[in-house]
C-alpha cells in the first residue's frame, strides 16, 4: 500500500480540481490490517493535505461509515468521506468484499470512489 | 567529529545499504515523508516493522514445526504479511527471500521452505543490525536535510 503513495500524489491535484468548490479538505478513509502500512498511508495523506481516518479492517470501515446495520449508527450526514483506499488481502473481509458492501448501499456511499491496493504481483493469487 | 563529517558518514552508510542491495526505493519514499515536525518517522516505521516481523517469524517457525503435512496455505498467508511489512520499509533482499519462500509453498516443497526460511532469518538479522547502526549514527549526527532522490 505504501508504494501507491507516489501515484496517489500525482493524481491528487487532478482529483482536487474535480471536487465541488468550497470543500476544504479531502477526507480519505484508509483500510489496512498492517500497522506499518496504516502509519505510512496516514502520514502520506496528511502531507498531501488530506483529512485521514485509518481503520484496521473492512468491518471497522463499515462501522465508521455507519453501514454495519447496527441500530443507532450515525446517519451519513455525520461522516463525509471523499475517497476510500483499501488493501486487498486482509483477514476477515477482503478489500473487494468491502467494495461490494459499500456499492450495495443505495445511498451517497455508492458514489464514493474506492481504490483497492495489493502488494501481490501474481495476479492469479488475487481471487476475484 | 564535526557535524558535516557525521552527516557524510551517515550518507555513506546509507549508500552502502543500497549498494549491497539491502534497501530499495521504498526507503527513500519513507524519508521523503520526514520533516522537521516528524524527524524520526522512518525509524518509527522501521521499529513498528520489527514488531510485526518478530511476531510473524515466531508464527512461521511454529507453523513449520507442525509437519506431516505442512500447512502451505497458512505458511503462504503468514509470509505474505511478512513480505508486505518488509516491502513497506524497502527491505529488498528480505523481500526477495519472502518471494522464494512463497514459491516453495506454491509447489509444496517443504525442504525448500525450511532452507529459504533459514536464509530469510539471516537476511533479516543482517538488515536489522545495519539499520540499527544507521539510525544510531543518524541520531548522533543530528537533524538532516531530507534525502534527495538521485534522478
Amino acid at each position: 500500500m505504501a508504494i501507491t503513495g507516489e501515484i496517489f500524489r500525482q493524481n491528487l491535484t487532478e482529483f482536487l480540481e474535480e471536487s465541488p468548490s468550497g470543500s476544504p479538505e479531502l477526507h480519505v478513509l484508509a483500510v489496512d490490517d498492517s500497522l506499518v502500512d496504516r502509519k505510512v498511508i496516514e502520514r502520506l495523506l496528511k502531507i498531501s493535505s488530506c483529512k485521514v481516518t485509518v481503520v484496521e479492517s473492512g468491518t471497522r470501515a463499515l462501522q465508521y461509515l455507519g453501514l454495519d446495520g447496527e441500530a443507532g449508527s450515525l446517519g451519513f450526514d455525520s461522516v463525509k468521506v471523499n475517497l476510500i483506499m483499501t488493501d486487498y488481502s486482509m483477514p476477515g473481509m477482503t478489500g473487494y468484499e468491502l467494495l461490494k458492501k459499500i456499492k450495495q448501499e443505495s445511498s451517497v456511499f455508492r458514489e464514493i470512489p474506492v481504490v483497492i491496493m495489493s502488494s501481490e504481483n501474481v495476479l492469479t493469487r488475487i481471487d476475484r | 567529529m564535526d557535524r558535516n563529517q557525521s552527516r557524510r558518514q551517515v550518507a555513506a552508510m546509507k549508500q552502502s545499504l543500497f549498494d549491497q542491495g539491502l534497501l530499495d526505493e521504498q526507503f527513500i519514499q519513507l524519508e521523503e515523508l520526514q520533516d522537521d515536525a516528524n524527524p524520526n518517522f522512518v525509524e518509527e516505521i522501521v521499529t513498528l516493522h520489527y514488531r510485526d516481523s518478530s511476531r510473524l517469524i515466531s508464527s512461521i517457525e511454529q507453523a513449520l514445526k507442525e509437519k506431516n503435512p505442512l500447512d502451505f496455505n497458512k505458511l503462504d498467508t503468514l509470509m505474505h504479511q511478512f513480505k508486505g511489512s518488509s516491502s513497506s520499509i524497502g527491505a529488498k533482499k528480505v523481500k526477495a527471500e519472502c518471494n522464494l519462500f512463497r514459491e516453495y509453498c506454491r509447489v509444496g516443497n517443504a525442504e525448500g521452505c525450511m532452507r529459504s526460511f533459514q536464509q530469510l532469518k539471516k537476511e533479516y538479522a543482517t538488515l536489522r543490525k545495519k539499520l540499527e547502526a544507521y539510525f544510531q549514527l543518524a541520531r548522533q549526527a543530528g537533524p538532516q536535510e531530507i534525502a534527495c532522490r538521485s534522478k
